[in-house]
């Protein structure tokens, strides 16, 4: 019989080097703080970024020290040019939107706990786990060379438009290494992200553990599945724009660059491009990209307060069937980001219809986590706060959607602060309390210790007011017609804007120290916080069976057996529990029987 | 007085190990829900099943955003008509001729995994075969973009002849993947640690490169 050796019973052996221990792990939860530790770095890179660029914009001709030595042409005597400070802006926003907003959420969390959750030893194709995390580290790196090239990162912005993109270096500085720099890593990025959505979408299908049926996986694995599903599809349709505007640069092709363009007084022998064409594969990507850094941060909320309610969600079919709502609706809505591109007017109805359309789903998912809030004895700790933090970040930042949905009013709010406003309220502040949630949340799991709770309150609240001081007045400079990606304010009707663009800068500039209270609860809580127990918040889900942290095969060996789904607090119970775990046979006692 | 509810009754019903692989992967679920005692059935699919159908979907979708590249590039007044290369008939055959022998090496390989036959050469030989037309193929697509050349078609020539050589070259990109795929399975063969779903899973990649330069050579022919 030459049947194969049996398949081993383990997804992969124990690693036994340091190398294979801590550096090329196959062991997701090693590959998930990896991924923590580089959105940690990178968004530490992306706020310098920020303070850079709001010190430029309320005080414009202040030489800002230390600056002329990253860049001499950039900012000769410490002074920034308009177009380095395009540059900066360019970095900041791709820094920030892939390294942190797609990384932190999705793939270091996901990849730490989506395995443990659905009850699974590993992910089932661990080799292309460890290639997604150093690639995506690979694509860090590359990007970061942008900088030190001798003109410097791209200053086409994250969107990185067509024909300023894609014709080269007599653009503007960094237009021509820069951008190709950008494109080639946001290409790499791309690879990385396929491959961890692959083993996310392998392990929810065919990981999960005896009695671990889909209606009873935690809704942080729904939000995952969801998000790598999404992520599959977007970032299958960014790697080929970023090829064309490659070939672009470096082969003389012309896939986006019109014919006619004059620059500079010479005639740029492209020809016959679409520069809508790039628009469009870029926001085909693009909508979908901010839902995929939101959604993981809904399911995140979710799992917190469902936890700290002690009770579940008014209804999680209707919280699951919106997350599928807002993944399947996010492809159709892309072209609100063209209204006032130039294409026919008609197609701005078009993608106006599914725009609105889309808040249904996500107000629906706002009522059913405040409707399950009333009346519930919300404990609070850290990871509830922001929790709570995200769903008023998240309704403060959506709504300004309602209006920058609409055609007729985004004509005037194109372009301006207003829009600025509504993305950084609900993918920089919402889908970080996310973040942070997930963090105060899993630390104690994921290093055995607890996080310093006063330090955490005093995080959150500072935070919280700080990031509402600084995004709330961006709405108001948005009607009033301030526009975005511009260095200075020299307009006079942009000049008596400054002083609120003054407090912005002042309120980022706190809220951004505000962030080393936070740095420094996880750097010392991870050597001398007090010990955490297994489960400190009293959860159902499987992360809270196994010991804190968690051995390097999970369950020990021995695969869980699932009896319930994960929302069963706020129960009666025999042992006097309110609340029964996954893996426990323990049935909830009727309520009708009396004592 | 309370009283709990004892585990309920579990009838679990055998089933042979249609993927060889030992059974590996979740989906096990033997446990039903207390409200409904369905009959749980032992199954477990090997997770390169799922998985490879995840990456063609995503293959296919960056195929289908370089198509909308093409139909909108087409749009515009300089896109000239270019004649497909000759040779591509040739190697589209060649292809897909590789498709019916790695079909002819997956029964050949079931069979000897099986002990029906212990003959391990017949199985190695169709795989190397396989191969061998997959190397051919793109032999035959560089041999395409030669002839190209001495048309003085590059690739910045025109948008017609952009998008050929981006198309084939990705696609032969692919094709290289799926020849390291069936290197990999062949070795694999040789020291018996082949498992079925990993040759099905190769398989049903290589199939679908088949599909989609077929899908490939009909829209280069027609638009290009």
């Amino acid at each position: 019989m030459h049947e194969t050796s049996a398949a081993p019973a383990v997804v992969h052996g124990p690693p036994t080097t340091f190398l294979s221990k801590h550096v090329f792990s196959l062991d997701h939860k090693v590959i998930g703080l990896q991924y923590y530790t580089l959105a940690l770095f990178a968004v530490v890179v992306g706020m310098v970024l920020s303070w850079l660029m709001r010190i430029h914009l309320g005080w414009t001709n202040a030489a800002i020290p230390g600056l002329q030595a990253l860049s001499p042409n950039g900012a000769p005597g410490g002074v920034m040019t308009p177009e380095y400070y395009l540059q900066l802006m360019t970095m900041h926003a791709t820094i920030m939107v892939f390294f942190v907003l797609t990384t932190a959420p999705f793939a270091a969390f996901g990849n730490y706990f989506l395995p443990i959750q659905v009850g699974a030893e590993d992910m089932p194709f661990p080799h292309f786990n460890m290639m997604s995390f150093w690639t995506t580290f690979t694509a860090f790196l590359i990007l970061v060379t942008a900088f030190f090239v001798p003109d410097g990162p791209p200053l086409a912005g994250w969107t990185s438009y067509a024909p300023l993109s894609a014709i080269g270096k007599d653009a503007g500085p960094g237009q021509g290494t820069g951008q190709v720099i950008w494109a080639a890593a946001l290409g790499v990025f791309c690879i990385g992200q396929l491959l961890g959505s692959l083993n996310f979408i392998s392990t929810v299908l065919d990981m999960r553990t005896k009695g671990m049926t889909l209606s009873r996986l935690p809704v942080t694995c729904w939000a995952w599945f969801i998000t790598s599903c999404m992520g599959l599809t977007a970032f299958a349709v960014l790697m080929p724009a970023t090829i064309l505007l490659i070939l672009d640069h470096v082969a003389g092709t012309s896939f986006f660059v019109p014919s006619g363009l004059v620059l500079n007084d010479q005639l740029v022998p492209h020809s016959g491009g679409s520069t809508l064409l790039w628009q469009h594969l870029f926001w085909f990507f693009g909508h979908p990209e901010v839902y995929i850094a939101i959604i993981p941060g809904m399911g995140i909320v979710t799992h917190v307060l469902i936890t700290n309610m002690r009770r579940p969600m008014l209804s999680m079919k209707a919280i699951l069937y919106s997350m599928w709502a807002l993944a399947f609706l996010s492809y159709m809505v892309y072209g609100h980001h063209m209204f006032v591109s130039g294409m026919n007017p008609f197609s701005s109805l078009v993608f106006s219809f599914p725009t609105l359309m889309i808040t249904i789903p996500s107000t629906v998912v706002v009522l059913i986590w405040i409707g399950s809030l009333y009346g519930s004895k919300l404990r609070i700790n850290t990871a509830s706060l922001f929790a709570l933090g995200f769903i008023s970040m998240f309704v403060s930042g959506g709504v300004s959607g309602f209006f920058l949905a609409q055609p007729s009013i985004d004509i005037m709010l194109h372009a301006t602060y207003f829009v600025v406003g509504h993305f950084h309220m609900v993918m920089g502040v919402a889908a970080m309390f996310g973040i942070f949630s997930g963090t105060y949340f899993w630390f104690p799991k994921m290093t055995g210790h607890m996080m310093n709770e006063t330090i955490g309150r005093i995080h959150f609240w500072l935070t919280f007011i700080g990031t509402y001081c600084i995004f709330m007045p961006f709405h108001y400079l948005g009607w009033a017609g301030n526009v975005r990606r511009y260095a200075a304010f020299t307009d006079d009707f942009l000049k008596p804007l400054i002083p609120v663009h003054q407090f912005i800068t002042i309120a980022a500039l706190f809220t951004g120290a505000v962030q080393l209270l936070f740095l420094y609860n996880l750097i010392h809580s991870r050597f001398r916080g007090p010990a955490a127990p297994a489960n400190p918040w009293e959860g159902t889900s499987l992360e809270w069976i196994m010991p804190s942290p968690p051995p390097w095969n999970n369950f020990g060996g021995k695969d869980p057996v699932v009896y319930h789904d994960a929302d069963q607090y706020g129960v009666k119970t025999a042992s006097g529990a309110d609340y029964i775990m996954q893996n426990s046979p323990e049935q909830a006692l009727a309520t009708s029987e009396g004592d | 007085m309370a009283t709990t509810l004892p585990p309920p009754k579990i009838e679990i019903l055998p089933v042979p190990d249609r993927s060889g692989n030992g059974h590996v992967g979740g989906g096990q679920n033997l446990i039903p829900d207390v409200a409904n005692l369905r009959v749980a059935q032992q199954y477990s699919p090997p997770a390169s099943s799922s998985a490879i159908w995840v990456g063609i979907a995503a293959i296919c979708m960056s195929f289908a955003a370089f198509t909308s590249a093409l139909i909108v590039r087409q749009a515009s007044n300089d896109w000239r008509h270019i004649t497909l290369p000759s040779v591509l008939f040739l190697s589209t055959l060649l292809l897909l001729a590789s498709s019916v022998t790695l079909e002819v090496a997956r029964r050949r390989v079931a069979s000897y995994m099986l002990g029906a036959d212990s003959n391990i050469a017949s199985p190695r030989l169709w795989l190397y075969l396989t191969l061998g037309l997959g190397l051919l193929f793109v032999a035959g697509q560089y041999m395409a973009w030669l002839q190209l050349r001495s048309q003085g078609l590059y690739l910045a020539t025109n948008p017609n002849s952009s998008f050929f050589y981006v198309f084939t070259a990705l696609h032969a990109l692919h094709v290289l993947g799926g020849l390291a795929g069936l290197l990999r399975a062949i070795r694999k063969l040789g020291n018996a640690t082949l498992r079925r779903s990993t040759l099905n899973a190769t398989a049903i990649y290589w199939h679908f490169m088949g599909v989609l330069w077929i899908y490939l050579f009909l829209l280069l022919w027609l638009k290009i």
